[in-house]
């Protein structure tokens, strides 16, 4: 064996060589760190990059003659006679008179360049004000997608005329209208206030959103009274035995089912036993109710667990029962916990797409949902729906829905992380 | 968890009344041979201070043993001597700390050849969850002390051989050293340590997790290492520290009350703090 | 009388039976001596009243409401025609009965299911009524028995309590209930389907060509259910995903717990967890419009050919998804090696790293070993990534430059829109769930052992 001295001459001499390994090994530890952070900010860029112009569209500003005989047929300004006019021909008019078209292959383009949605514009305007009717007015509309293509740059003369959709004559219509002051480049009014539309210029994510509202209340009234009962037997009345035994690791391998399996789950047993409908918010809740569950009795059973014993031994030692003391005394103080569990499994909720899929909440829903039992769609699932779509302009709004989604996520953690940071308390 | 219950053991001394601050240890704190020497140390957990102006020699090849009641700042002491307080993100130290006339808190000074120097043996037994050749071959290993696996295999038996675990482990090499009971453990700690060759060990209470007939065994291989280490242990028995120890160090609440040969501190302690204790009026 | 009308009336008798049993207790308890002769507080008395008059109304409720179809169903089944026309969907005219019941004709229904829808909307209306008698009627006589009871020697408080323990177990039940649906809602379809294919074919066979077989999306062709493509798909990507997953996590985990100091932590450990809370759809996007266009320019630019849809951008961003949950999972375990063998490593004179690798990561494996199998069982059963990134190429390939699919794409892919039950290709995707969740369920019982076996062993 070496004497001291060997031994610190050689241990003198190892460590270049072992400081070295060390200092790779820590920069192991930066790089995986580093690219997980570089990832997350790329990919948050990349986003907004992409979703910030979901938020916007351009708008052409035309002169209109609202004709009373074209519009009003009936002349009473009534819902039945509006529909029984003609605006079409109206914004024909406008939109030849603004962009001076003549022959038919021109005026053909040019009706084109406007959104579809121009005439329920106008039905919906006269409707709010019929004193407008018969008179002339500058209004704005929302450009056609394949027009706004074409003014964000994403269409250039530089592709063959055949293959793009965007015609010469169409783009020198758009570069006068341009160069007249009339089209402008402002906040949508479509993506908040519209729902899906199949012209991506008027499709908007009121609808969505609407839905995954009533969805997340069914789920959250389910999943949270549920989950606290159950969390509450299971820490503070259940005897230990087989039975929750069983329980217990039941709860641990449902948190790990694939979410795609409650979809089937659902769609087994809501849609095929109950009767309920495919695509009903009511059966997306439960089908969320039922993923979450595990979530929240896990969380809810940490927070009961929290709280020391010693409360229960005081009120029991009052002879509080059992129950009582639950209630009285374990419950409030630990449904700070609950609640943070129960957002956590919310917003995880929230989020969830392939369920939904499963249960048909895939609906082409034009109108948003009126309560929990008419058919409706959320916000992931029209995320996945528009990121099919082939238009240019879904990709913005898809980007545009998913900074939505993510603000809304956004909300629900930082409610969690306030309401854990308040009532976070050291026994 | 160590670095809690440390912490947690010291809180008492920031309130302590010492009356005047210019406290000076009894006895004979210095030594003529010292292999370390600790001048006016002062150990900082935070805002407390756990070890107030500490001043001590520890001669080559001697024992000595640290006692005092619990909480005195004993282990903490010892934990500065091969710089363990590091790993303690809130401890500071004051003060100097010289091994061989190098101060060990200089910041030229590396830990790691430090603690290859002044090895450590812990509380509760706490081998790797490795074989027992394994676990006594860590150190040669990392440090780079071997250069052939025949070389490797002289340095596990002779540290096993010194730490008297060689006879009962010599069939069994490739088995868990947590398969061991605890005395053999911490042998098989002590030999972890010594296959290094350090120049000192400090040991921290190293008999409180073992039975007496463990303890017995133990402490019979801290004498015959004393001819070749430098030991300083830390110890809660009092008996213990008088069968082992060449010399003794009472601590107290954060103070190194008295220091002095170890048969003069038990017969005959100076001060009243260290009579105390002896004759067990606290503890 | 409408539903909604039967549960205000309901509420509205609960509640009188509340306020009935309180001033009961209360007038005998003034005729004795006070609160203090009565066995509970007052409203225990009440409480009971109501809830006896309330749950059991109000679970009889919901069962006829959740089986009022299938019984109707069984009910208007005798005017389907004798004989079926080949290709004959009930669930199709059901819907079409339901509609027209509710006066929604749309173009010319067959004579026999004007009938049916006739004949329907008697029933539902007689159920309506039937349910409406049956559930106030309940409620009435409970109620009333309830608030016979009530007396001063009447221990309501135990008897409320028991309901309140009865509520709790059942809702504890639910989650054994859940798991009993997951199995009994794939495990019939699942048997129907290995009656046409034989589990040979499927487990073994090397080709996936589902075919519908239905109306107008009806395929020509021959169809094949092997799905051998689909595990290989499913692993393929799960793979990367680890390759990707398992390295940073874990070093992550490491630099977190033993070198960061605690300022570093509180930033970069929430930071990591926005990962883990990004919506799988989200990855999906991002995966299918900006990695995976930038995988196959990367790789045209070496020269080498990348689908559009590949298993690599897929499995990468399924990676990036599963950091977190692998960091935070080994991050648990590290934290659990005891402070004893760092101390031991240390005392020795190891630098960090090596007390790291040698120490501390040996004495961890297991727990490592069970939260990596926990990540696996993720990326196995992670869906909205594959459907939008992988493809749906039933391709046996070993080139993450190709499409791939995995079995839970091909689940979405079959179930998601209307489906013909019956037919192979529908039932395929139960016996493919009924594979996806006995391999995620095995994954995960065995790292929860493996990790609980681990813990043990430093308690």
């Amino acid at each position: 064996m070496l004497s001291p001295q060997q031994a610190t001459e050689r241990v003198a001499a190892s460590v270049g060589a072992r400081y070295r390994r060390e200092r790779r090994f820590q920069m192991y530890g930066k790089l995986a760190i580093g690219s997980a952070l570089v990832f997350l900010v790329l990919f948050m860029a990349n986003i907004l990059q992409k979703g910030i112009p979901g938020f916007f569209q351009h708008y052409v500003t035309l002169e209109v003659d609202l004709d009373r005989e074209l519009l009003d047929p009936m002349g009473d300004a009534s819902v039945d006679s509006l529909f029984a006019g003609n605006p079409r021909r109206v914004m024909q008019l406008a939109i030849y008179e603004a962009t001076g078209a003549e022959s038919r292959a021109d005026q053909r383009a040019a009706f084109k360049l406007v959104s579809t949605g121009a005439t329920n514009r106008l039905r919906d305007m006269i409707l709010e004000d019929p004193s407008i009717l018969g008179t002339r007015m500058s209004i704005q509309f929302a450009v056609d997608d394949d027009a706004d293509s074409y003014l964000r740059g994403f269409i250039t003369k530089a592709t063959e005329e055949r293959r793009r959709r965007v015609k010469d004559n169409q783009m020198d219509m758009i570069d006068r209208l341009q160069a007249e002051g009339r089209i402008e480049y402002k906040l949508s009014d479509y993506i908040f206030t519209g729902s899906d539309s199949r012209n991506p210029e008027l499709a908007g994510i009121k609808g969505a959103v609407i839905g995954s509202l009533l969805t997340l209340a069914v789920c959250l009234s389910l999943a949270f009274p549920i989950g606290v009962a159950a969390a509450v037997y299971l820490e503070e009345f259940a005897p230990k035995n087989r039975i929750t035994d069983v329980i217990e690791v039941n709860i641990n391998n449902l948190a790990a089912v694939p979410s795609v399996v409650y979809g089937i789950l659902g769609a087994a047993v809501f849609i095929n036993v109950f009767g309920f409908q495919r695509s009903w918010p009511i059966v997306g809740g439960f089908v969320l109710a039922l993923m979450t569950l595990p979530t929240i009795i896990i969380s809810s059973r940490a927070a009961l667990k929290a709280v020391p014993p010693s409360i229960r031994d005081a009120a029991l030692g009052m002879g509080a029962s059992r129950v009582q003391v639950v209630t009285h005394h374990v419950l409030p103080l630990a449904l700070p916990g609950m609640l943070t569990g129960t957002i956590i499994g919310m917003a995880q909720a929230l989020g969830e797409t392939a369920p939904l899929l499963m249960i048909g909440m895939v609906a082409f829903v034009v109108d948003a949902p009126s309560g929990i039992f008419s058919p409706s769609t959320a916000l992931p699932v029209q995320i996945y729906m528009w990121a099919d779509s082939a238009e240019r302009m879904f990709v913005a709004k898809t980007s545009a829905a998913i900074i939505a989604l993510l603000s809304f996520l956004v909300v629900m953690n930082a409610a969690a992380v306030v309401l854990r940071k308040k009532f976070e308390r050291r026994w | 968890m160590e670095a809690t219950m440390e912490n947690t053991r010291t809180t008492g001394t920031a309130d302590v009344a010492w009356d005047h601050d210019d406290f000076q240890t009894v006895g004979t704190p210095g030594h003529d041979d010292p292999r370390m020497t600790a001048g006016n140390v002062d150990v900082f957990y935070g805002e407390k201070q756990a070890i107030m102006n500490v001043s001590i020699d520890i001669g080559a090849n001697e024992v000595v043993s640290f006692i005092g009641p619990s909480g005195c700042g004993k282990s903490t002491f010892l934990r500065c001597l091969n710089r363990m307080n590091d790993t303690i993100d809130i401890c500071r130290v004051g003060g100097s700390i010289m091994l061989d006339g190098q101060d060990i808190y200089d910041p030229s000074i590396d830990v790691v050849p430090l603690r290859a120097r002044v090895g450590m043996v812990f509380q509760k037994p706490n081998p790797f969850p490795k074989s027992i050749y394994d676990n006594v071959a860590y150190g040669p290993r990392i440090h780079g002390l071997v250069d052939s696996k025949a070389e490797l295999d002289e340095v596990v038996e002779q540290s096993l051989t010194r730490a008297g675990l060689w006879d009962e482990a010599k069939d069994r090499l490739d088995q868990p050293g947590t398969g061991l009971s605890g005395g053999q453990q911490q042998r098989l700690c002590i030999a972890r340590a010594i296959a290094v060759s350090p120049e000192v060990i400090l040991m921290d209470e190293p008999c409180s997790a073992l039975d007496p007939i463990a303890t017995a065994r133990i402490e019979e291989l801290i004498h015959d290492l004393s001819s070749q280490f430098t030991i300083v242990i830390v110890t809660h028995s009092m008996q213990q520290a008088a069968r082992v120890s060449d010399r003794t160090a009472y601590f107290h609440l954060g103070r190194l009350v008295e220091v002095g040969p170890t048969k003069q501190i038990f017969t005959s302690p100076q001060h009243s703090l260290t009579q105390d204790y002896i004759t067990g009026r606290f503890g | 009388m409408p539903t909604n009308l039967v549960l205000l009336v309901l509420l509205a008798l609960a509640v009188t039976y509340f306020v009935l049993g309180r001033r009961a207790i209360l007038s005998q308890g003034q005729r004795a001596s006070g609160i203090r002769s009565m066995h509970s507080l007052p409203h225990y008395y009440g409480v009971w009243a109501g809830v006896a008059a309330l749950l059991p109304a109000l679970v009889l409720m919901v069962l006829w409401i959740g089986l009022e179809d299938s019984i109707l169903r069984a009910l208007v089944a005798s005017y389907f025609p004798a004989e079926r026309p080949e290709n004959f969907i009930e669930d199709v005219f059901f819907t079409q009965i339901k509609n027209v019941a509710q006066g929604n004709v749309v173009g010319t229904p067959p004579e026999w299911v004007m009938q049916a829808a006739g004949a329907w909307a008697g029933f539902e209306r007689s159920s309506q009524n039937l349910m409406s008698a049956a559930v106030l009627g309940t409620c009435a006589v409970l109620g009333f028995f309830a608030y016979k009871q009530v007396g001063l020697e009447f221990r309501a408080r135990n008897a409320v309590e028991n309901v309140i323990m009865a509520v709790l177990v059942a809702c504890s039940i639910v989650a054994i209930l859940t798991t009993v649906g997951i199995v009994f809602s794939v495990l019939f379809e699942s048997i129907k389907f290995f009656g046409m294919v034989s589990p040979m074919e499927f487990f073994f066979g090397l080709d996936w060509i589902p075919k519908a077989n239905f109306g107008e999306n009806a395929d020509s062709g021959e169809s094949a259910y092997g799905a051998i493509p689909l595990f290989a798909g499913t692993a393929l990507i799960s793979a990367i995903a680890l390759i990707v997953a398992v390295p940073t996590g874990l070093f992550s985990a490491i630099f977190l717990s033993e070198y960061a100091g605690p300022r570093l932590r509180a930033i970069v450990k929430p930071l990591m967890e926005i990962l883990a809370g990004i919506p799988t759809v989200v990855y999906g996007f991002f995966a299918a419009l900006t990695v995976a266009p930038l995988f196959k320019d990367l790789f045209a630019s070496v020269g080498m050919s990348a689908s559009s849809e590949s298993a690599l951008a897929a499995g990468v961003v399924m990676g990036v998804m599963i950091i977190p949950f692998v960091s935070s999972l080994s991050d648990d375990v590290i934290n659990a090696v005891p402070q004893s063998l760092r101390d031991a490593a240390y005392g020795l004179g190891s630098t960090k790293s090596e007390a790291i690798r040698q120490v501390i990561l040996p004495a961890a494996l297991p727990g490592i070993v069970g939260a990596i199998l926990l990540a696996v069982s993720r990326a196995v059963g992670e869906t909205m990534i594959v459907v939008m990134a992988a493809g749906l190429a039933a391709n046996l390939t070993a080139n993450p430059l190709e499409a791939v699919t995995t079995v839970t794409s091909q689940i979405v892919t079959i179930l998601k829109g209307d489906q013909s039950f019956n037919s192979p290709m529908t039932l395929s995707a139960f016996a493919l769930a009924l594979t996806l969740i006995t391999v995620t369920l095995a994954l995960n019982v065995l790292a929860i052992r493996i990790v609980k076996k681990y813990r043990e062993q430093y308690d």
